[in-house]
């Protein structure tokens, strides 16, 4: 992690600039979503907890859900100068932490959010050119505005970039 | 939709309230916690309120400390999960003070940042969570009359945002912040007796309507 890295909080989303570069910490079961234009060298990353922002009662954070902070997001960048139609996307999260009974939607929010986001992605025509979900653990992702790589890591697990 | 939000229509009295049960779940998991380590064990007040989503893990040492995180569901006339954190020097320290207790041989001796826990020590963690967790809710189930019932423990050992997504997410169905009922506990040093720094903390996650439940069975509107 560089000294002048942003980071995006639980349920929050920046955008930056080249040279810039936008971290997250401990993705449980929400879900970091990283657009990228590779032309204009702009980077966005959002956390969020919930898949659908029409599910839930209280729905004033737009950063807390997949459709509201990937509309979100894709307004911010392109108030920056990026263009949706040079977006690529990049995922990771929506681990199950605790091993119960996968039958339980509840418990199962991780792969609820990463559907969301798949689908989401479609609906906007971005291409999902890489996916670091799922399994039982927790990752912490960074995004670097100068060339879109997207490194992963995870206790015990070493480091991957994407 | 409309903007509800928990966290809004939760007065100081209902957080007195909260205060009140999670002080008493918490000496009852106190007190189950020194019978199975066969120490004394004190617990300082606990503290409510509500937490930022971007703050959830400040109190855990950051989002990216790794601690370790036993979760039980609840259900019953109750819905909702309840959940025991500690950091990771306490999981090892309560380890070795309850195999100690046990007679059992101690665990060898790890590196303080190793994230290896055999079999045995695994199993450890789990029940002691269990009981402690269990004492929590029965206390709790004595107050309110309300049955509690919850599932066999689950142990996830990793960053603290990591883990405390999990009931961040739930309180993020109905508000934007998280509303933590923390409440150490901490083993007292005695002479003869090797120190064990053992703090955890609670985090109980009822559903809305759950929560207005409690409340309600408790005289609070």
């Amino acid at each position: 992690m560089t000294a002048n890295m942003i980071i995006v909080g639980m349920a929050d989303l920046k955008v930056v600039k080249s040279p810039g570069s936008l971290t997250t910490l401990g993705l449980g079961s929400c879900v970091g979503i990283a657009l990228y234009d590779a032309k204009e060298k702009i980077a966005g990353l959002a956390h969020i907890m919930l898949p659908d922002s029409k599910q839930i009662q209280n729905n004033s954070n737009v950063a807390k859900f997949a459709d509201t902070a990937m509309a979100k997001l894709i307004k911010d960048m392109e108030k920056l100068g990026a263009r949706r139609i040079n977006m690529k996307a990049k995922i990771a999260g929506g681990a199950q932490m605790f091993a119960f009974n996968a039958s339980n939607d509840n418990l199962r929010i991780g792969d609820r959010n990463i559907e969301a986001c798949i689908n989401l992605l479609k609906k906007n025509n971005i291409p999902l050119i890489a996916k670091e979900t799922g399994e039982n653990y927790g990752r912490t992702v960074e995004l670097y505005a100068d060339d879109g790589r997207f490194v992963i890591k995870s206790v015990g697990r070493g480091i991957k970039t994407v | 939709m409309s903007n509800f939000s928990a966290d809004k229509i939760f007065n100081d009295s209902h957080l007195d309230v909260m205060k009140e049960l999670g002080s008493m779940g918490t000496a009852h998991a106190a007190t189950a916690l020194a019978k199975l380590i066969n120490r004394k064990v004190t617990m300082p007040v606990p503290n409510v309120s509500w937490v930022e989503f971007s703050n959830v893990a400040d109190f855990m040492g950051g989002p990216d400390s790794i601690v370790v995180g036993i979760l039980v569901s609840v259900t019953g006339q109750i819905q909702g999960m309840m959940m025991f954190l500690m950091p990771l020097k306490s999981a090892r320290s309560l380890t070795k003070a309850f195999m100690g207790a046990m007679g059992a041989p101690l665990p060898e001796e790890r590196e303080e940042t190793s994230l290896e826990f055999n079999e045995m020590e695994q199993s450890v963690i789990e029940e002691a969570g269990n009981i402690m967790i269990s004492s929590y809710l029965s206390s709790m189930a004595g107050l309110t009359n309300i049955n509690f019932k919850p599932s066999i423990p689950f142990v996830a050992i990793d960053m603290a945002q990591a883990i405390l997504s999990v009931p961040a997410i739930e309180f993020g169905k109905m508000a934007d912040r998280v509303l933590f009922l923390e409440s150490q506990i901490q083993v007292t040093a005695e002479e003869g007796k090797e120190n064990v720094d053992c703090s955890g903390c609670f985090i109980l996650v009822p559903n809305l309507h759950s929560f207005y439940r409690i409340l309600r069975a408790l005289g609070v509107e």
